[in-house]
């Protein structure tokens, strides 16, 4: 009818008017805190403080007046979001810590071979919008799970399909709840674990009171504060480094310059490789695939979880590949295979991850439903498109104005941020003079490794470093340094690159490169706050979004349709509730420790997708044969090859296929799934004529609503 | 030419079904040629270097993005104008 139409432009117009009063007032008090922090001198904790507990409070605000206790607002905020508003929310609830921090700075650190994250995480999307997103919204009900269930007919489908939602989600909100720690930490100063509570308690309060309608509208205002805060510093750094302020068209500049830096100092290379004659590998930020493979992570993991957890499990030996010693093992540097793998993993995990596809259950229609899968990547667009900006002008401005420089003269902010124990600045010629015992954590750390000792031989307490000088014994020795760290550049007093490091290794935490650039541009505390922020609403957008799917998994799936389906809508509501506080002191007690594998996890879990809902509910569409023994032998069967794949390789890289590594195992698990579930669907009888009539009218966007709920949850459905 | 919105209703979904997937295969094959091809001839396409840009390096961290943005747009277009042919479209039930 004409009426609804119209009365959701109302709305949507409504909304649009909300949120640009909003963006307004959000720049002018950003503007006011700059202006009292250049005039009257505000102090920077002050500002940190102000920045988290407004952008909280704001968060709260919006959960309260989105309170709600209708059950189809609470898990599909009430199917009348319009697509650009979903596309925001969509947007928020994708962009994670991960991608606000961390994909700039893996750019920076390994240049072509990471833009594998570039694509794979917006070209998902397309397959979202072609195969998915108009058959789930068709569909209509709550869950993934519910859809799996319908579809295969049976609780044990909807079982595994919603225990693969609660492990796949609750590793994704793990890593979200370790990044806000980590962003309170860093920029309001408090504890670690004060922080994390700080932060859990602004999204429970919106996710608790109002469910997926609060999450959405809470994700619109998070979507807005995050891409304002990564878009102001690297549009300054593009500014002060070319006079130009867009730095998505003009970061070829950056390219070409990196390209002749890195001639320059030698850091972009070609060599022979070690194991197999007559193959040539350049190394550097443009030249692909020149990252070799290591067990480094695995070995990392087990002596983590072992001081964690108080256990006594042997690290695996490190390895790494190419190996000198054993050139059988080959070396899978300048081949494309790794790349494409960890590709298309996430491409398809993408597509097939719960929290994303259930956001296309809240928007009005079929037809909404195509266009907010486009707008949702517009929206994430903006991001990653400035990403390779922000990378290229971070690496650019290093060569240019920190490597390469006399120890004495490099900029302030390195000075600052080596005093917060960030970065380390590793020339020798930094600890002439120090005190024996009070040397950096990096100078000790090569100490316990073995690669440096220190002898005070005229035993006045302090550390004298003599010139550079060779003798037979010590491969390199000076003053009162020895050992195999000790080279002619390492005591120069002149920064090498390969001396910009962290205390931990040679190469800066990847995390800094978006975090530092308001600091490298010279932009005043208050964006530095201001992208704190930033940080702060891409991970707490996520965790909520996940929330709400761990929530919906147990309360909806496993308690409402298997264990008691005659549970009244009070009981659901409350359970709902409570399983969001459970979800969230799980996701925080899992955060404590700070494990790396955390991060690691959430990589897996696109592999996991892949293997498992990606082929499920494509098949479910698509064909209509498949059935329920199919799609579970299918999940069962690809979730246990990607496993297994990941598992050996991440312990073992010389167990591999074509040097893929455990990051891309889902190709594995892939074909496994599809042959599974075709040869198990096609042995058994075919899904029952009412499934089949299902699946016909999946594929017709006019069927009415009262004909698709009786294939679902029997639950009415709100009309449009 | 017989209206397709007056045929009956398994053949309108027989045929709308049949030129939705045609849509698909081809949008997925720009895909395709757009992200996974250019990986493969990377070295090649970093030889020409276009306002500083390295073309395999573009593809890979913005000229893909550019194509998927308006696959998506695209399909919802077409989408709705197949719905429109065939009666189908849920905007005016």
């Amino acid at each position: 009818m004409a009426a609804t139409t119209g009365a959701q432009s109302v709305f949507r117009n409504k909304m649009a008017r909300y949120y640009g009063y909003f963006t307004i007032g959000f720049i002018v008090v950003a503007t006011i805190m700059l202006l009292l922090e250049i005039f009257a001198g505000l102090p920077t904790q002050f500002i940190g403080w102000i920045f988290m507990l407004l952008t909280l409070a704001l968060y709260a605000t919006i959960g309260i007046l989105s309170r709600t206790k209708a059950i189809d607002e609470y898990y599909v905020a009430g199917r009348n979001v319009p697509a650009v508003f979903n596309g925001m929310a969509t947007g928020a609830d994708w962009m994670s810590a991960a991608s606000f921090i961390s994909m700039a700075g893996t750019l920076y650190l390994i240049g072509y071979d990471g833009l594998a994250y570039i694509m794979g995480w917006t070209g998902g999307y397309v397959l979202l919008a072609l195969l998915f997103a108009p058959y789930l919204r068709k569909f209509g009900q709550y869950t993934i799970p519910d859809f799996v269930g319908a579809r295969f007919g049976g609780n044990t489908a909807r079982v595994v399909a919603a225990i693969c939602a609660i492990i796949v989600s609750l590793t994704y909100v793990t890593a979200q709840v370790v990044g806000v720690g980590l962003i309170m930490q860093r920029f309001v100063g408090v504890d670690y674990r004060l922080g994390i509570i700080i932060g859990l308690s602004g999204v429970l309060v919106c996710s608790f009171l109002g469910g997926m309608k609060a999450v959405t509208w809470t994700q619109v205002a998070q979507y807005i504060i995050l891409i304002i805060a990564y878009l102001i510093p690297v549009t300054a750094l593009s500014m002060s480094l070319t006079g130009f302020p867009i730095p998505q068209l003009s970061y070829g500049q950056a390219l070409s310059n990196i390209t002749r830096l890195e001639a320059e100092q030698k850091i972009s290379v070609t060599t022979e490789s070690p194991v197999v004659p007559g193959k040539f590998v350049t190394t550097g930020y443009i030249p692909p695939f020149n990252e070799g493979m290591s067990n480094a992570p695995g070995v990392t993991a087990v002596r983590q979880l072992n001081t964690a957890l108080g256990t006594n499990f042997t690290p695996p030996t490190t390895q790494t590949i190419p190996d000198a010693k054993r050139p059988e093992l080959g070396d899978w540097r300048s081949t494309p295979w790794n790349f494409l793998a960890l590709m298309a993993c996430l491409m398809l995990g993408t597509a097939g991850l719960p929290h994303i596809l259930i956001r296309f259950y809240t928007v009005p229609s079929v037809r909404e439903s195509r266009l907010s899968v486009g707008w949702s990547l517009f929206f994430i667009f903006l991001l990653y498109f400035t990403a390779p900006a922000y990378a290229a002008f971070s690496r650019w401005n290093i060569l240019q104005n920190v490597v390469g420089q006399e120890i004495m003269a490099l900029p302030e902010w390195t000075a600052n941020w080596g005093r917060q124990g960030l970065i380390a600045i590793r020339d020798f010629s930094t600890i002439n003079g120090v005190a024996v015992g009070s040397e950096p954590s990096w100078v000790k750390n090569l100490v316990t490794a073995g690669s440096l000792t220190i002898t005070d031989t005229n035993g006045n307490g302090v550390i004298d470093l003599g010139p550079f000088a060779k003798d037979g014994d010590n491969p390199a020795t000076a003053g009162e340094i020895a050992g195999t760290a000790v080279t002619e550049a390492s005591l120069d007093g002149v920064l090498q690159f390969n001396e910009f490091g962290s205390p931990t290794g040679p190469a800066i935490d990847g995390d800094l490169v978006v975090l530092s650039t308001p600091d490298i541009a010279g932009l005043p505390y208050t964006i530095g706050a201001l992208v704190a922020a930033g940080g702060l609403a891409a991970a707490l957008s996520t965790a909520d979004g996940l929330l709400v799917v761990i929530a919906s998994a147990i309360a909806h799936d496993i308690y409402f349709k298997v264990v008691n389906p005659k549970a009244s809508l009070n009981t659901r509501m409350w359970l709902g509730k409570t399983m969001i506080v459970v979800a969230a002191a799980v996701a925080a007690l899992l955060a404590l420790p700070r494990l790396a594998l955390i991060a690691q996890m959430v990589a897996w879990a696109f592999s996991m997708a892949t293997a498992t809902f990606f082929p499920i509910v494509l098949l479910g569409i698509f064909w209509s044969r498949a059935n329920g023994p199919g799609a579970i032998a299918g999940m069962i069967g690809g979730l246990a090859t990607t496993i297994f794949y990941m598992a050996m390789n991440y312990w073992n890289p010389a167990f591999n296929v074509l040097g893929i590594t455990h990051l891309g195992s889902g190709i594995f698990g892939l074909p496994v799934a599809i042959i599974l579930c075709i040869v198990v669907s096609l042995l058994t009888p075919a899904p029952s004529r009412e499934i089949q009539e299902l699946v016909t009218h999946l594929r017709n966007p006019v069927t009415d609503d009262e004909v698709m709920a009786k294939y679902g949850s029997g639950d009415s459905i709100t009309a449009h | 030419m017989s209206d397709p919105k007056k045929l009956p209703i398994e053949e309108r979904v027989k045929l709308y079904w049949k030129e939705n997937q045609r849509l698909i295969i081809i949008l997925l094959a720009i895909w395709f040629a757009v992200s996974y091809l250019p990986v493969l001839i990377v070295n090649q396409l970093n030889n020409i270097v276009i306002a500083g840009f390295p073309l395999g390096y573009y593809m890979g961290s913005q000229g893909s993005l550019i194509v998927f943005v308006v696959l998506i747009f695209y399909y919802a277009f077409a989408m709705n104008r197949l719905d429109e042919k065939y009666g189908m479209s849920d905007r005016d039930k």
